[in-house]
Parts: structure tokens; C-alpha cells; sequence
């Protein structure tokens, strides 16, 4: 597949057989990660990859954030990918923040990369600080932070250079459920605000449909494209109770068809007849299932 | 808080006092462990004639040469070894055989390159406190969480700045541990070096007093040492937490 320039208009990120192969250990055979990956994401657009653990998701988004190398081409906004930049932000699952900066001075890091004056720097730190709500932490150091503030000051840190794309890595999945469920309500407001495109890896299925106007599926090892569904929820999803809506289940469950036989293949056999079980069992077998994902890599 | 003050106190107290009895008492023999009041005595008339000042203050300049060279040396050749394949490759098979050789043992060898004088000192503390310090250099650069790396790395950081703003920072715990060790690896062969053809420091003081059967100054001379010590680790404790209050604020210290 060519890449034209009207590509560059229309689409924030171009993937075009895209394939990955690694070496667990030196000297032995390569084995295939990811493979012949065609996928395009809209300029604006919330686009989540969902897969089983193990499938190379986390992979595809290092690919995309230029921290590790693929066959292929990828492009963001026309440019092929050649290593990190400042017009694609990270955040991931485990924060990253550096615990000897205070939290001001971890949210204006890609500033001080980007080699802009101290004063102004400061000025737009704690504008995104603001942003994420936490006022008046700005001196606090990581440590002393929850695991949902550790999150919001590693958004604000990815926002505050503004990139054009943010690309987060199971970024809630580490976080108690209430404090996820207002980080995701507040990121789709963050999205909505500032018109991101936003690429997020998750493993969970209710995550992918609350948040993602595209759900791109991955298959259990070698990681293929399985499918990309719509997500036609109404707007705005934060301010209604959307996830009890019955368009909700119909999208979760179209979704967990095409990932259940992933699940089973990247869980293996015992797994895959003891979640049968269940699943003839009780109403729990979602619940059996959805816990074989591992929270670890994607 | 005042209850364990009031605790430590009490031990010191009953320890110091025991000292003072035993002898009195006839459990020891003065001759060998004088009451500690005697002890007292003698620090008191080195501290009063200034004796004591020479002394504390060759075995200090001995200490802050010898260590001031290992951290010179040892911290950027460790971070150097931690950092470079090319270089970890080349050091480590000789950095590994030179460890395993006593500082105490090497002693010989530097009094007949460098003389009996201050040099030949200063070579064997630096010997003993450089391996401590160069070993937590590469562990803390090599230690750095790979998370940080990659994360500073997606902010677009590299080479030097990546050095600079994370690897270094994320490292100074660990070298600070290295110095810290190297400090009391140098304070112990620092008495050993005065004890051999020295005529100042504290270690000289022990020996020479020992020698010429004062021992109450004997003891006074040990006294003297052990606040030394203290008084070392302790600045650089301040040092390091100075250096590294992230660490402080983290654990709410």
C-alpha cells in the first residue's frame, strides 16, 4: 500500500504492513510479534486497540511512538516514523514520573526538551496541572501522590508539550475501578477539549466501547488485525450513564465474540475449558474470562 | 521522641558507668581498662593544650585526599563502565582482579613508590574507598528503571540530556551509598596507615600511647576516633540528604 499526501491530511496515523519480530534470547530463532498491520487513524479521532495479553499491543503503540523499531511503514501526519518526538506524547500504564521532580517540574520536562524559557515553561505546567485538577500539588513529589493523581500528572506531562497524538498504554489499568472510571470520563473530556488524536491500549473491553469511537481488534499471537469496529454510542458518553445502555451491551458483546477465541488461544487449553465451564455455569463467566487477560503486557 | 532519648541515654549512662566501676571495683584491672573518668581526663588536656588538633586534623586532610581522589576517580569511571558496553568490556576483568586486593596488603608496595610519607597514606585510603564507590556508580546508572528511560526518551531526550536529566539523578541514591561505604572502608585503613610509619594522626595516637603505657590516653585516643567517624558519616549524611530531599519528601521524613 502507497501512501499519498492527501493520506497526511485525513489521517493522523498511517500503519501499512506493518510486522514485528523479536529474539528472546540471543542467537535463537525470531519470533513473530505483530504482523502485516494495515491501520489508519483520523485525524481527532479516539481509536483504542484492544487484545489479549501477549498479543503485541503495547508493541504496536512503542512502534507508533517511535521507541522501538518495526518492519513497514508508519507515518504520523506524513512523516515516517524514525524515533521519538515531540509531536507524539506517551503515557503509560506504570506513570513514569521521575520521583525526584516535583510534580510542576515533571509536567514541564518535554518543555525543557523542547528548550523553552523557564518562566513560560512554568506558566504552562501549571496550566496543565490545573487541567488534570490537581492545583496546588504542583510541589508535591510523586511519592506522595495516589496512584490516579500519578496518572493525571503523566497526562498533564504528555499534554503540556501539546503533541498532535497521544499514545496511552493501558494507562487506568493499574487503578482501583472508581478512580478509573473518573479518569476515563475525564479524559473523553480532555479529548473533547482539545481535539487529540488519541490511540489507547486496554484490555478491557468495557474501557475500549466507553471511550473509543473506533475499536481496532488484535488477534493472540502473531498480533493481526482482526478487526475495527465502529463504536456509535451517543455524546457526550461522560455526562450519561452510557454504560448501561442496551447500544452499550450490544457493542460489548459484538466485541467479545471477536475477542473470545484470542482470549481462549492466549490463555491455553485448561483455561479455555475451565472458563467453558463456568460460562455454562453462572452469569460470572464474563468476569472468569476478562481475568485471564493478564494486566501485564499487551 | 523523648522516650527514646530518655532510653538512649539511659544505655550510654549505664555503659559509661559500668566502665567507671569495674575498674573501681576491682572487676578490671586499672592498669589496662583505666575508669572512664581518667579517660575524660586525658581527652580533656589534649582538647585543652591543643594537642588533639594536630592530630584530628592530619588524619582528616589523610581522609579528605584519599576519599576526595576515590570519588573523583571512582564515580566517573564507574558511570563510565555502567554506560559503555565498549568500556565495561575492557574494565571489568581487571577492575574485578584489582578489588580482591587488600588495601593493607598493597601498603608495602606504596610506601616503596611514594615514601613512608603523606602520599604512600593518601594512596592506600584512595585504594581502599575507590571500589565501594566506582561498583555503586555502575550499578546505579545500570539500575535505572527502564521505564523513566523510555519515557523520557518518548518526550524526545537523548544522549547527553538523557544523561543528564534522568540517568544521573535516578543514579546519585546509589552513589551516594558508594561514598558513604568507601568513607568508613577509608576511616578503617586510615588507622591502619598511621599505625605503620606515621608520627601524627589518631591511629599514631592509639599505637604511641600504648607504647609508652599511658593508657588512659590510650582510650582517649580511640574515643577520639570513634567521634571522628561519627562526625564524617554524619556530614555525609547531611550531604546526601541534601542532594537527594526527594527522597526525604517521599517517605515524609
Amino acid at each position: 500500500m502507497s501512501l499519498t499526501a492527501e493520506d497526511a491530511g485525513e489521517y493522523s496515523i498511517s500503519i501499512a504492513a506493518l510486522s514485528k519480530r523479536y529474539r528472546p534470547h540471543a542467537g535463537t530463532e525470531a519470533l513473530l510479534a505483530l504482523e502485516n498491520i494495515d491501520l489508519r487513524v483520523r485525524r481527532g479521532e479516539f481509536l483504542s486497540i484492544l487484545g489479549p495479553s501477549g498479543c503485541g499491543k503495547s508493541t504496536l503503540l512503542h512502534i507508533i511512538a517511535g521507541l522501538t523499531g518495526a518492519e513497514g511503514d508508519i507515518r504520523v501526519h506524513g512523516r515516517k516514523v524514525v524515533g521519538p518526538d515531540l509531536d507524539r506524547g506517551v503515557v503509560f500504564q506504570d506513570y513514569a514520573l521521575f520521583p525526584w521532580r516535583t510534580v510542576l517540574d515533571n509536567v514541564a520536562f518535554g518543555l525543557e526538551i523542547k528548550r523553552i524559557a523557564a518562566a513560560e515553561r512554568e506558566e504552562i505546567a501549571r496550566r496543565h496541572i490545573a487541567a488534570v485538577g490537581l492545583q496546588g500539588f504542583e510541589e508535591r513529589y510523586p511519592a506522595q501522590l495516589s496512584g490516579g493523581m500519578k496518572q493525571r500528572v503523566a497526562i498533564a506531562r504528555a499534554l503540556a508539550y501539546d503533541p498532535e497524538v497521544l499514545l496511552m498504554d493501558e494507562p487506568f489499568a493499574a487503578l482501583d475501578a472508581q478512580t478509573r472510571e473518573i479518569l476515563q470520563g475525564e479524559l473523553l473530556r480532555i479529548w473533547e477539549r482539545t481535539g487529540k488524536t488519541i490511540v489507547f491500549v486496554t484490555h478491557s473491553l468495557d474501557e475500549a466501547v466507553f471511550l473509543s469511537q473506533r475499536v481496532a481488534v488484535i488477534t493472540a499471537r502473531p498480533g493481526r488485525l482482526k478487526a475495527v469496529v465502529d463504536i456509535d454510542l451517543p455524546a457526550p458518553r461522560h455526562e450519561r450513564d452510557v454504560r448501561s445502555s442496551a447500544e452499550f451491551s450490544a457493542v460489548r458483546h459484538q466485541l467479545w465474540e471477536l475477542l473470545a477465541d484470542e482470549v481462549n488461544k492466549a490463555s491455553g487449553y485448561g483455561l479455555e475449558s475451565r472458563a467453558r465451564a463456568v460460562g455454562q455455569a453462572s452469569p460470572g463467566w464474563f468476569a472468569t474470562l476478562a481475568g485471564a487477560f493478564s494486566r501485564r503486557a499487551g | 521522641m523523648i522516650r527514646t532519648l530518655l532510653l538512649r541515654a539511659s544505655v550510654a549512662v549505664l555503659i559509661l558507668g559500668a566502665w567507671e566501676i569495674a575498674p573501681r571495683a576491682g572487676l578490671a584491672d586499672p592498669t589496662f581498662l583505666p575508669p572512664f573518668s581518667s579517660v575524660v581526663d586525658a581527652l580533656w588536656n589534649w582538647i585543652a593544650s591543643g594537642e588533639i588538633v594536630r592530630h584530628v586534623s592530619i588524619s582528616l586532610q589523610r581522609t579528605a585526599l584519599g576519599l576526595g581522589l576515590s570519588i573523583l576517580i571512582g564515580v566517573p569511571l564507574g558511570i563510565l563502565i555502567g554506560t559503555s558496553h565498549l568500556f565495561a568490556g575492557a574494565f571489568d576483568g581487571p577492575l574485578q582482579a584489582s578489588r580482591q586486593v587488600s588495601a593493607i596488603a598493597l601498603f608495602p608496595v606504596f610506601i616503596l613508590f611514594f615514601g613512608i610519607g603523606e602520599l604512600s597514606k593518601v594512596m592506600i585510603i584512595f585504594w581502599a574507598s575507590v571500589w565501594p564507590i566506582l561498583l555503586n556508580a555502575t550499578a546505579g546508572v545500570t539500575d535505572v528503571d527502564p521505564v523513566l528511560i523510555r519515557s523520557a526518551r518518548s518526550m524526545g531526550a537523548r544522549g547527553l540530556v538523557l544523561f543528564r536529566k534522568v540517568t544521573l539523578p535516578a543514579a546519585t541514591p546509589a552513589i551516594f551509598t558508594g561514598i558513604r561505604t568507601g568513607a568508613a572502608y577509608a576511616f578503617m585503613v586510615l588507622v591502619a596507615a598511621e599505625m605503620i610509619g606515621a608520627n601524627a594522626g589518631l591511629g599514631f595516637l592509639v599505637l604511641h600511647s600504648q607504647e609508652v603505657f599511658r593508657i588512659p590516653q590510650m582510650y582517649a585516643a580511640i574515643v577520639a576516633l570513634a567521634i571522628f567517624g561519627l562526625v564524617l558519616n554524619k556530614l555525609l549524611l547531611v550531604l546526601e540528604h541534601n542532594l537527594t530531599s526527594w527522597r526525604a519528601a517521599a517517605t515524609g521524613h
